[in-house]
């Protein structure tokens, strides 16, 4: 178990000094959540909607194609010089390849939200004071929830044609179901409902996390292997 | 007499039974009529697609390329039946609920359902090595199944407008025993044409696999 975690610790921190020395893939990501929440802003007709209807919306959608763009490339890393076949003769194990990519995963759709989350808050003017540790919480289970899939089918669209586009294809039906859950869960939050209300959604959305990470740990192998 | 044939024969006498059964459903069961068609096709829709994660499954482990046939020919006629569920049920719904569609759970997860199919057709076209392409299909295959299982646990958690489940339901009246007659008749009909469209699907898929070949 411990060589399991720490074996995966190495690709993790391996993707992550990566990505935070070359910063282009982070920061265009970044740039893109920015520009997803003012587009929404300009996508809607505040004298119609008031914005704390649609605040849960928009959060949810934008980190959603936030989460899809760091799963894109995710495993695109890895085809430039053959470096996937040079993890897999390595002595890792799949299985901690697997989490290595989901901790870097993680860490990279972490950063992209939180700074997306103030920009939210800035620009919706939605009140998360009271709510803010809970609702990090709900960000956090449908993130490890969007990741633990996403990487899983990131592994197998690098080795397909339309790569950028299978992986949404693929993906988006297996994120509608947290999706739905952590809207639910986020609407409740900010209407300042009971977090008893809550915690329904918050169960859903963790048993969904240990599910799809189970599930993705055992066909992994498969996806990468020869 | 090849597969392909012998699939024909198994629909056709398929299709002659479903006439049985609608004329049994106008002139003998009251009302409904949509319904022998829409119930069936979306329990066989289920059917086809938990077989796709199954056949999955065991192809991931025995590798037999036969089982990558069967999950094939599977999710696509599970595609058509879901297909026929999305049709029949707004054909029912405009004049009853008066409205076609509405994004109430039961609706949306058969949506769902057409959406996984169809994303599996698109990552099989994708990838070109066929060894690659069954194993992808098993993986998706059996995610989707996974996915399926939490869908009907969510239905029951949101408002719906679509009728409850009037078979299996524990304690309550349920139909008429002429109209469940009807149904359990047009389920066995259902799963007759399933087969013999599998059959002729299979015998699709050996001789594309005889053309690249050869």
């Amino acid at each position: 178990m411990r060589e399991l975690l720490g074996q995966a610790w190495t690709v993790a921190r391996k993707d992550l000094v990566l990505e935070f020395r070359t910063r282009t893939a982070l920061l265009s990501a970044v740039v893109f959540t920015a520009l997803v929440l003012t587009v929404f802003n300009f996508g809607r007709d505040p004298t119609a909607v008031a914005t704390i209807d649609l605040a849960p919306s928009i959060l949810w959608v934008t980190f959603t194609f936030a989460a899809m763009l760091a799963l894109n490339r995710a495993f695109q890393l890895e085809l430039e010089n053959g470096a996937l076949e040079g993890l897999l003769v390595s002595p890792l194990s799949r299985h901690s390849l697997y989490l290595g990519k989901v901790l870097a995963n993680l860490g990279f759709v972490g950063v992209v939200e939180a700074v997306g989350l103030p920009l939210f808050v800035l620009f919706f003017n939605v009140p998360v004071g009271q709510v803010l540790l809970p609702l990090i919480g709900v960000i956090a289970l449908a993130t490890v929830g969007f990741v633990s899939v996403g990487t899983l089918f990131s592994a197998m669209v690098v080795r397909t044609r339309f790569a950028e586009l299978m992986l949404p294809v693929l993906l988006l039906p297996f994120l509608l179901l947290p999706l739905t859950y952590a809207v639910q869960a986020t609407a409740r939050l900010l209407a300042g409902r009971p977090l008893s209300e809550v915690s329904g959604w918050l169960k859903l959305l963790a048993a969904y996390d240990l599910v799809f990470i189970a599930v993705a740990l055992l066909l992994f192998p498969h996806t990468v292997d020869e | 007499m090849s597969l392909a044939q012998q699939g024909r024969r198994v629909v056709l006498a398929g299709l002659l039974l479903l006439g049985g059964v609608y004329v049994r459903a106008l002139a003998f069961t009251p009302a409904q009529k949509i319904f022998y068609l829409h119930v069936p096709a979306a329990v066989t829709t289920e059917l086809a697609v938990i077989l796709v994660g199954l056949a999955g499954v065991f192809f991931l482990f025995l590798k037999d390329p036969r089982l990558d046939r069967f999950a094939e020919a599977s999710a696509e006629v599970g595609t058509v039946f879901a297909g026929i569920v999305l049709t029949t049920g707004p054909i029912w719904g405009k004049p009853i609920w008066g409205t076609w569609w509405t994004w109430d759970a039961r609706l949306t997860s058969t949506l769902f359902l057409f959406f996984l199919l169809i994303s599996y057709h698109l990552l099989r076209g994708a990838v070109t090595d066929a060894g690659l392409r069954a194993r992808y299909g098993a993986v998706l295959g059996i995610c989707a199944v996974v996915l399926v299982g939490f869908i009907h646990l969510s239905v029951y958690l949101f408002p719906t407008l679509h009728p409850q489940p009037i078979v299996l339901r524990p304690g309550k009246p349920g139909l008429p025993p002429e109209m469940l007659v009807t149904l359990l008749l047009s389920f066995g009909v259902f799963l007759v044409l399933y087969v013999g469209f599998v059959m002729q699907r299979y015998a699709i898929a050996l001789r594309r696999e005889a053309a690249s070949h050869g």
